[in-house]
């Protein structure tokens, strides 16, 4: 299946932390008795259940042993309490159930998707407890998880994109933790023993580090019982410390990595936004209008709708526990990038000086506040909504205020935020790609 | 084991009483419509869906489908090129379009009350499209880098779209959906003009709603948007099928990667093109692909990925809901140390384990079960159902299908499975290609020069 413009997947990305509106669902929340904070949405319309378990363990703890975090979380499933991989999986499948996990820079996540009969739901909560409160990390299981580890490493080499983001995101953070790539590196990956696993989950894995989410049609008292269930059978433990800030950069940089394709991969940009930024929704609505809004964007508009230049262009800041990116890119025919990347530039600098035009915001607060309820349409978007609210200590009203929020932004504000926020002259820019000599076949 | 399907079948029938019903209407155009009501939350997806894809087309015009589905974006005499997006987008509504071999499908999703907005703007972009030549000339050039972005510099896509080409010798199924890129670059705004006017009406098309919306609201609404467009005169599609192959077909396909990677495809039958007393067996292959793949705990992550771990990683892969004859896949990417001819030894050596011994009680209840509950989750999702409803009216089974579809699983024996393992992963119907890789300079990094970068533009 051809999809055009990757415009859905954008717009997921720049509203990851998002609004709820479904007759806004109450978010009910409390914490279990050994620290594990949970969100709980009560939704009886499915005869189903998802449960999520959020840890601050993601790539940003690996310290020096790059690719830790993504291994252990992988690992949790290939055997546990005694059980093998095989009797794990066959163990959710024949309940219909299914087991998921996941890490990324900040968090790592194990989840549940069940159906509620309690003869199907009872026993696939009680192995996902196993999986997660008693991985085994087994010898054999590592070897393998950590030579396949290998092999997806050898696979992003031959993806332009994932070099170029692998690149950036190397040059915009630095000694920063956010700077490795949550699959680590060839060299920190075979390095890596069982027992660095174990250490990591003993750390992080703990019931102070959860966050617990609930969306389903269970009751409160059921609801309280299964996050107790699966939390508190965690050692209670302790949060680990704050990630330390991150630095601006202090000047422009371009890298060029050589890559025999056709196409150039251009990414271009700063440390943007944290979760609870006091400009965040400035920032947001802004770039919504700059880059965010998919082909009716200023970015694509200019790149794509007027020039022909690329599939695909666009801008988003990705809100972390610290400055996440702010990002712009495109990809183009090789011998089109310096062209295709001197149009970006422009575009985000006429923004900066300029600002958005009243018109523009207008249509874009129409977009943002008019498709609320499509953010909070299924069960899976709620729960990973709850996910970002509770890991990121969002205040519950988050969502209930969004809304206004998004209303109460000016143009001037706008102008402002970007002038202060956004520096075109100290932004990181990693073009993968071919050398342009010989180019193009067209 | 009994004690347990029977449990689980009823727990089906409650979840079916959740599932909204489905309501059909004609429009006297040729349109037809179907609703499923979805009252969770307050939206709805509104989908148009056409009988045209990469599979309609004929050699020298390859990949037009797809280009006419970027160009439904750029106007008609009452809304300009951009002006779709743009009133979408103030509506709060997302959209997109997607095109593959056997349809191409418009959707929006919006706030339930804004079903006219979308309804207005598709009625008048099925038959009032523009087509500007200067609008097409940009817009072939953004396919034409979709296509490097998707194929031409990703090795495993090549390699697939290779193996395709390979296999089918008079099948469309032979082309891929996005063309060609020598018949791209030939492609004239004529082309377009004619495909769009032969394709593009109400009696080609489906519309389909999903979610919370009163099914004779939705009907009354498409009557007056769509009901005055002129239907277009009828021409029979080709039936095309693909001549009988007489022998292992390979393949090797050398590009810039690191790892090598195998495809592997047998030809087999559709829903669509098997005969009423077969029609079992693609319900029998969907098994089959579900006892080698689906999940962890299924045969290839098993047997492949632990167990021997020849495999970094193996898939298989079967739809049954196509319009044409299509391919039965295996393929997978080999562990360090092992080579490709290790992992299609060991993937042979699971068909033949098909074929010769009948699947276990309980990894045919497992898989059963996971496809019950996922009768239930796809109900989550408005778009997946509508989705659905819109393939099965376009390839020509019909909506109700979809309602069939897990009976018909549950029906499936193992001996059935067996038989079909027998009878069409035959090594004379196969096609293997592999990736052999060719060396990527090491990434060099360069910094050509360190200035205010973002400072100088003018």
């Amino acid at each position: 299946m051809k999809k055009k413009g990757s415009r859905l997947l954008l717009a997921l990305l720049v509203t990851a932390w998002t609004g709820l509106v479904r007759a806004l669902p109450d978010i009910q929340s409390w914490t279990t008795e050994k620290g594990a904070r949970v969100l709980f949405v009560e939704a009886h319309e499915l005869p189903m259940l998802d449960v999520r378990l959020v840890f601050d363990a993601g790539s940003a703890r690996d310290g020096a042993q790059s690719g830790v975090a993504g291994l252990t979380n992988g690992l949790m499933d290939q055997g546990a309490a005694g059980l093998d991989a095989d009797t794990i999986a066959r163990g959710f499948e024949q309940y219909g159930s299914k087991l998921g996990n996941g890490s990324e820079r900040d968090m790592a996540w194990l989840s549940l998707r069940s159906l509620t009969d309690e003869r199907l739901l009872g026993p696939s909560l009680e192995l996902f407890a196993k999986v997660l409160v008693e991985p085994d990390f087994p010898q054999d299981d590592f070897r393998r998880e950590q030579k396949r580890a290998l092999t997806g490493l050898e696979y992003q080499k031959q993806k332009p994109d994932s070099i170029a983001e692998r690149a950036f995101y190397r040059k915009l953070y630095g000694d920063h933790p956010y700077a490795g790539d949550p699959s680590g590196t060839i060299e920190t990956v075979k390095a890596l023993t069982a027992d660095d696993l174990r250490d990591f989950y003993r750390r992080y894995y703990v019931a102070r580090n959860a966050t617990v989410v609930l969306v389903g049609d269970i009751s409160r008292r059921q609801a309280e019982a299964i996050a107790a269930q699966l939390a508190d059978a965690l050692p209670e433990g302790k949060a680990p410390p704050e990630l330390p800030k991150v630095r601006e950069l202090k000047q422009a940089e371009q890298v060029f990595i050589e890559h025999p394709s056709t196409q150039s991969h251009v990414l271009t940009g700063q440390p943007g936004v944290r979760r609870g930024d006091p400009d965040y929704f400035q920032l947001y609505v802004g770039n919504h209008i700059l880059g965010g809004s998919g082909l009716v964007s200023r970015i694509s508009q200019e790149i794509r709708e007027k020039r022909g230049l690329s599939y695909s262009a666009y801008s988003y800041f990705i809100p972390m526990k610290r400055k996440g990116p702010y990002q712009l890119g495109f990809q183009t025919r090789n011998d089109q990038r310096d062209e295709a990347l001197s149009v970006l530039r422009k575009t985000l600098k006429d923004y900066i000086d300029k600002g958005p035009s009243e018109k523009e915001l207008a249509s874009s607060k129409n977009n943002i506040v008019a498709g609320f309820p499509l953010r909070v349409s299924s069960n899976a978007r709620i729960a990973e909504y709850l996910a970002v609210i509770g890991f990121y200590n969002l205040p519950l009203d988050y969502l209930k205020t969004f809304t206004s929020r998004v209303e109460a932004v000016t143009t001037e504000q706008i102008r402002d935020a970007y002038r202060r926020r956004v520096h075109p002259g100290r932004m990181v820019t990693v073009i993968v790609g071919g050398k342009t000599e010989g180019e193009p076949h067209s | 084991m009994r004690g347990w399907l029977a449990l689980v079948l009823g727990l089906f029938a409650g979840a079916a009483l959740a599932d909204g019903a489905v309501h059909e209407f004609q429009l006297d155009n040729g349109l037809k419509l179907v609703v499923k009501e979805d009252h969770r939350a307050p939206v709805m997806v509104s989908q148009v869906w056409y009988k045209v894809g990469s599979s309609y087309e004929h050699d020298g015009i390859t990949g037009i489908s797809h280009v006419l589905e970027h160009m439904m974006f750029k106007g008609t005499a009452a809304h300009p090129a951009g002006e779709f997006s743009q009133i979408i987008s103030e509506n709060g509504g997302r959209e997109n379009a997607f095109t593959s071999q056997d349809y191409t499908a418009y959707f929006q999703t919006m706030e339930k009350n804004r079903l006219p907005v979308s309804f207005e703007l598709e009625a008048d972009r099925m038959r009032n499209l523009t087509l500007p030549e200067k609008e097409f000339r940009k817009e072939v050039q953004v396919v034409m880098e979709e296509r490097r972005m998707r194929t031409e510099d990703d090795p495993q896509s090549l390699t697939y779209e290779q193996f395709n080409a390979a296999a089918f010798v008079n099948s469309p199924y032979r082309t891929p959906v996005i063309g060609w890129m020598d018949d791209l670059e030939n492609l004239r705004v004529d082309d377009l003009r004619r495909w769009y006017r032969k394709w593009y009406a109400p009696n080609n098309a489906t519309l389909v709603v999903v979610g919370d919306v009163d099914p004779d609201a939705v009907y009354a609404q498409a009557r007056k948007y769509f009901g005055a467009l002129r239907p277009s005169e009828p021409e029979a599609v080709k039936p095309r099928h693909e001549i009988e192959q007489l022998g292992r077909k390979d393949i090797r396909v050398k590009a810039p990667a690191k790892l090598p990677y195998l495809i592997m495809g047998y030809k087999v039958p559709v829903l669509k093109t098997v005969k009423a007393a077969d029609s079992w067996e693609p319900y029998a292959l969907e098994v089959l692909a579900g006892v080698l793949d689906q999940g962890s705990g299924a045969r290839l992550s098993s047997e492949l990925v632990r167990g021997s771990a020849v495999a970094a990683s193996a898939g298989a892969s079967y739809d049954a809901w196509e319009r044409l004859e299509s391919l039965f896949v295996l393929s997978g990417t080999p562990s360090t140390n092992h080579g490709v001819a290790e992992l299609e030894k060991a993937l042979l050596e699971q068909v033949r384990k098909l074929q010769q011994t009948p699947v276990g009680k309980d990894e045919l209840e497992r898989v059963k079960a996971q496809i019950r509950a996922d009768k239930v989750y796809e109900q989550d999702s408005i778009f997946y159902q509508a989705m659905q409803i819109g393939i099965l009216e376009t390839v020509g089974l019909g909506w109700r299908e979809s309602q069939r579809y897990l009976e018909r699983i549950e029906a499936v024996t193992a001996e059935q499975v067996q038989a079909v393992a027998r009878k069409y992963l035959i090594e004379d119907h196969l096609t293997v290609a592999q990736l052999v890789p060719q060396p990527i300079e090491p990434g060099k990094e360069k910094t050509p020069h360190r200035a205010g970068v973002g400072g100088h533009v003018r």
